[in-house]
């Protein structure tokens, strides 16, 4: 990429990040009436022009602004969202993180993943609930069988963690199933161990705090309204707040990544789609994996509040409309009542829906784009939220290095014209169906 | 047949009711939807960059699109469907023999 000389990035400005959370400040705070604390992260308004501009205050936007920080010391970045922090997906999703995958650079890339959100509490210092309470994907046919067999070898010959359990031990661990409802008795399970759960807000807050201490603006309720391009180069972003110039533009806004595109004058290979999820009241412990079941879309885990946190498929047609419909919903409620009959006797507390790039290989895209400096992150499809830690560690590398990182290099543009789609599905150009 | 004339189409939630010109007002649950019916087929010698073009990218607006639907659990007939992707008000509804591009739909 034929860049301009980067400047130097100006003094990192102080700032408050509420100072560094131990056990011996939570005990030094009691005893002082809880008076010490401050803000976790700044509240920016944005400087005139930055060297990386991140549109998307999401997982993945923030997550990229601290990996820029922390890995290449580019700290001159803005991060511009549309509303506050924490509100968009990132903060209203299943919370699942896994790397269960089939195809090797999916294993890798989520296993990276995996491996990242081990570490992020201690490196973030934020307290993210990362639970590894193990993924549980049920099998209810032979043929569904040899198929997650195929997928645990595959993960095992790369060194990741996968196995078989029979039907005994699926009974063992969730005691809560039935296993003999309905057409498709369960005959097992194929359990993920180091999956789990993460507290999703938490999430948002810990990458906002530590990349706000290491001098990145978080701009909130800042939409780009366009964005500027000169000789098919990008120079800037166009805000409520005026033009921001920046060197590179990351778009972060999975969800409305074809509507940022058409700004710069690109169609994607993407449709938006909507997404439901769900949460019941909540309950005493009754669930202590993420379970999903096979016979049908549905996916489930308990919150540590109790709620019993629910999701399935997309409606299933285009849609901008963060809401959804009622025949996804009955159709995950029916899923959810043969694998668990005893939900039957909870009320769902609330359902909201997300809306997604869905991509035409079921795989993200991270990669540079016709337009010189602009960089995309998005088509995370709904499974975006493990992939936090490590979309923003390759895109940052992306940005700094100006080539992909080995264990993103798949997930480029060109793929779809090549024919190296990634599609683990196996379902071929129809976003509907991924 | 077009419904296209029909004073209002509105639909609001909790579903999709869309008017089949045959069979009138039905639930979205009688209908599989089969994706952007605005692109046409290239020309075969018509190169790579027009192939990827129509195979993969997509305009996805966040606006009126113009889209396939086939009636599968009633006529079983496919519909050219013109809704708005936020507010899921349906414009037209249109038989697809005889819509502009039909002939070379999937």
């Amino acid at each position: 990429m034929n860049s301009p000389q980067p400047r130097p990035d100006p003094p990192t400005p102080k700032r408050s990040s509420g100072g560094r959370y131990s056990i011996w400040r939570l005990l030094h705070e009691g005893l002082r009436g809880q008076r010490g604390w401050t803000r976790a992260w700044a509240k920016a308004t944005p400087r005139p022009r930055y060297r990386v501009v991140i549109v998307g205050g999401g997982g993945h936007g923030l997550s990229t602004a601290f990996h820029l920080a922390a890995e290449h010391g580019i700290t001159d970045v803005a991060v511009l969202e549309r509303g506050p922090i924490g509100l968009g997906n990132v903060g209203r999703n299943t919370t699942i993180i896994r790397s269960n995958y089939f195809h090797p650079e999916n294993i890798r890339f989520y296993e990276l993943s995996l491996g990242l959100w081990e570490r992020l509490e201690h490196r973030l210092n934020f307290n993210a609930m990362v639970s590894q309470r193990g993924t549980l994907n049920l099998f209810h046919t032979e043929a569904q069988r040899d198929l997650f067999t195929r997928r645990a070898n595959q993960m095992r010959l790369l060194g990741v963690d996968a196995q078989a359990l029979d039907r005994a031990e699926v009974a063992r661990r969730v005691p809560l199933a039935d296993l003999d409802t309905g057409r498709y008795p369960v005959l097992g399970g194929f359990l993920q161990p180091r999956g789990g759960t993460v507290r999703h807000d938490a999430v948002a807050w810990g990458y906002a705090r530590a990349a706000s201490a290491a001098g990145v603006d978080i701009v909130e309720h800042c939409e780009v309204s366009g964005l500027r391009i000169a000789h098919g180069r990008v120079t800037g972003v166009e805000t409520p707040q005026g033009f921001i110039a920046a060197d590179t533009v990351c778009l972060a806004v999975a969800g409305h990544s074809s509507v940022l595109a058409a700004m710069a004058g690109l169609q994607l290979p993407i449709e938006t789609h909507v997404l439901q999820a769900f949460v019941s009241e909540p309950v005493k412990p009754v669930l202590d994996v993420v379970l999903t079941y096979g016979a049908g879309h549905f996916y489930v885990s308990q919150s540590d509040k109790g709620g019993l946190v629910f999701g399935g498929a997309i409606d299933g047609y285009n849609t901008y409309g963060q809401r959804g419909t009622l025949p996804m919903a009955e159709e995950v409620t029916a899923a959810a009542l043969t694998l668990l009959p005893g939900l039957a006797r909870l009320r769902v507390l609330r359902q909201w829906g997300g809306v997604m790039d869905m991509t035409m290989d079921g795989s993200p895209i991270i990669s540079k784009t016709p337009v010189e400096g602009l960089i995309l992150n998005g088509g995370w499809c709904y499974g975006g939220f493990k992939a936090i830690p490590a979309g923003g560690l390759t895109t940052a590398h992306l940005i700094a290095h100006g080539a992909p990182h080995p264990a993103a290099a798949h997930l480029d543009l060109g793929r779809f014209a090549t024919g190296r789609t990634v599609d683990e599905r196996g379902v071929g150009p129809f976003p509907y169906l991924h | 047949m077009s419904a296209a004339s029909a004073p209002s189409l509105t639909c609001t939630e909790p579903m999709l009711r869309i008017p089949c010109p045959w069979c009138g007002v039905r639930d979205e649950s009688e209908f599989r939807y089969r994706g952007d019916a605005t692109r046409s087929r290239p020309d075969a010698d018509a190169g790579l960059d027009a192939f990827n073009a129509y195979v993969y990218e997509r305009v996805n607006p966040r606006d009126w699109h113009t889209e396939w639907w086939l009636h599968v659990a009633g006529c079983r007939r496919l519909l050219k469907v013109v809704r708005h992707t936020h507010t899921h008000e349906i414009r037209s509804v249109e038989a697809a023999a005889g819509a502009a591009g039909a002939e070379r739909s999937r």
